[in-house]
């Protein structure tokens, strides 16, 4: 666990009551003022006691070129998604089941834990691949068609559209 | 027939078609690391239309149901990585098509064998 500053700690607060705030009013629907009002108060005690386990960044994240590329990353993520399902469907579908599976490795450029676990999850997501596991900056990926066992060539096809995104974010 | 209801019903046969075909692969696969994939893909965007049609069927509950499918969007993938990695480290090995065996499976410099082949299902 990192040490963090007061300022840090501050910033990580705000950001972590304002989600939080916003999951409670989707969850009401309403800006009835008694429920918006308990709503602030669980918030702000939920976003006190978490403040060194579930937060990822500080109110710096809200910049406007930051919100513009999550904006975009949703899209690209969303995008992927629908391909995947659709590949997923077709190999399931093909009475010769067309798999050549194997586990495949690549280093990534990400640095801080929680960027790394969007990668990773992002990466299950798309067509194809499972990631198993992350060492470090290692990650190591099931792959139900592997094309190259070359870790350069891997990282182009898997992780590049992801990661030059994820890295204007982080 | 509202327009509403036309999407979300629409969007529950999406939901449930992909549901389908991500059991027909969690039948078909030969292993559990290809079961994965087909079960974690499939299930998350069936999931996520299923819900999002019972949003867009009951106009209330469509914030709600958007919170559901930004869980399911983090929990669904995070499941399967514990699920694969539990699995190769018990000693379950993925199953392997071509003939190039060693280096098909880059995992096993973290995780050595310690059986002969992988499992047939």
């Amino acid at each position: 666990m990192q040490s963090l500053t007061f300022n840090q700690k501050l910033g990580r607060f705000i950001l972590n009551w304002i989600l939080l705030m916003l999951v409670w009013l989707m969850f009401t629907s309403t800006f009835f003022w008694q429920e918006v009002v308990v709503g602030a108060f669980v918030s702000m005690l939920l976003s006190l006691a978490s403040i060194s386990i579930f937060t990822c960044c500080d109110l710096s994240i809200l910049r406007p070129d930051r919100i513009f590329w999550m904006i975009w990353y949703f899209f690209v993520f969303i995008k992927a998604l629908i391909v995947a399902n659709f590949d997923v469907a077709r190999r399931v579908i093909s009475p010769s089941l067309p798999i050549n599976p194997g586990i495949v490795k690549f280093k990534t450029k990400l640095t801080t834990n929680y960027s790394k676990m969007v990668l990773a999850n992002s990466i299950t997501l798309t067509p194809g691949t499972l990631s198993v596991d992350v060492v470090g900056d290692t990650f190591y990926i099931h792959w139900i068609d592997v094309e190259t066992t070359d870790p350069e060539e891997a990282f182009k096809i898997i992780a590049e559209p992801f990661e030059k995104i994820l890295l204007k974010i982080f | 027939m509202s327009i509403t209801e036309i999407i979300g019903g629409i969007l529950l046969i999406i939901g449930s078609t992909f549901l389908f075909l991500g059991g027909l692969g969690i039948f078909r696969m030969p292993d559990v690391f290809n079961r994965l994939q087909a079960g974690t893909k499939a299930t998350t965007l069936g999931g996520m239309s299923l819900v999002l049609g019972v949003g867009f069927l009951e106009p209330t509950w469509i914030w709600k149901s958007l919170i559901i499918i930004i869980f399911i969007a983090y929990s669904n993938p995070i499941s399967s990585h514990a699920l694969a990695r539990a699995t190769y480290r018990r000693g379950h090995y993925p199953y392997i098509k071509s003939k190039d065996k060693e280096n098909m499976d880059a995992y096993q410099e973290v995780v050595p064998h310690t059986k002969e082949k992988e499992d047939k299902v």
